[in-house]
């Protein structure tokens, strides 16, 4: 599972499937019925609620970078696609170990934008943001987050605290 | 997206009748608000005593919403859970509103 202190790519075939299509209707249902049953029925309500900020977030991102052709949450939201239509699927995959979530997410959508996951700076609170807290918030509440572009696929695999 | 609002004296409330405001209902919650606060009001309190979870499309929601109120009446908000209390936490956006534990005390401090 963890190779040098990080998750390996290949989610174990003991690891819980989610599969969900990116858009944010598909995310909103999918993130409910992966709440509602193990591994995440399992943790405390605490560790809970890390995880589902987190996957929400990195799901919304998928929705917002994946598409065939930019589109933005609220054009989504709305049923407006930029360019072509072509539905992107995620898969999730979700195992607990020694009071650790293992996450992998998998998504056949565009490269991940700079072939990084962003540092996620927070914006000033004064500025009065709308937007921008994303990878702040992911990356304030897992660790190990690595990502790789693999056979036309993005696969971002991280860890988060549930003990 | 269902929002219940009420007049509490000079106090508009509106409370977030649903689970979670996230990036599939930001657009409708925003609409929502917009109209209800076209009622007059010294205050505004938004309750989120039954929202359960806020990504940050439903943040930056209700950020855009405080904008939509100008300088002279300020979102205040109450009831937020553990999990919502951490996104504005995290984010520091907490350090933006006044955050009531709960509607009570919201209603009655006055300011």
């Amino acid at each position: 599972m963890l190779a040098d202190g990080r998750l390996i790519f290949d989610p174990p075939l003991a690891a819980v499937r989610f599969v969900l299509q990116a858009d944010p209707a598909s995310v909103q249902l999918g993130l409910r019925q992966a709440m509602a049953v193990p591994p995440l029925s399992l943790l405390t309500d605490a560790a809970r609620g890390d995880a589902q900020i987190v996957l929400a977030e990195v799901l919304n991102n998928v929705v917002e970078h994946a598409q065939d052709a930019p589109m933005t949450l609220a054009s989504a939201a709305a049923g407006i696609r930029a360019g072509p239509k072509r539905a992107v699927q995620i898969t999730l995959w979700l195992h607990l170990v020694q009071g650790q979530l293992h996450c992998w997410v998998e998504d056949g959508g565009l490269p991940m934008r700079g072939g990084i996951p962003e540092a996620g700076v927070l914006p000033d609170p004064q500025d009065l943001p709308e937007g921008g807290f994303g990878w702040h918030l992911i990356r304030s509440l897992c660790h190990g987050l690595s990502y790789r572009r693999w056979k036309n696929m993005n696969q971002l695999i991280f860890l988060i605290e549930a003990g | 997206m269902l929002l219940k609002s009420a007049m509490n004296g000079t106090t508009l409330v509106i409370r977030v009748a649903e689970d979670r405001i996230d990036a599939a209902g930001a657009i409708q919650f925003k609409e929502r608000m917009r109209a209800l606060l076209e009622t007059p009001s010294q205050r505004v309190i938004l309750d989120l005593s039954d929202v359960h979870f806020l990504d940050s499309s439903g943040l930056g929601a209700v950020v855009a919403v405080m904008k939509l109120l100008g300088p002279e009446r300020r979102l205040e908000l109450s009831g937020l859970n553990s999990t919502v209390e951490k996104v504005f936490r995290l984010t520091r956006m907490d350090t933006i509103f006044t955050i009531h534990p709960a509607l009570a005390e919201g209603l009655r401090d006055a300011g």
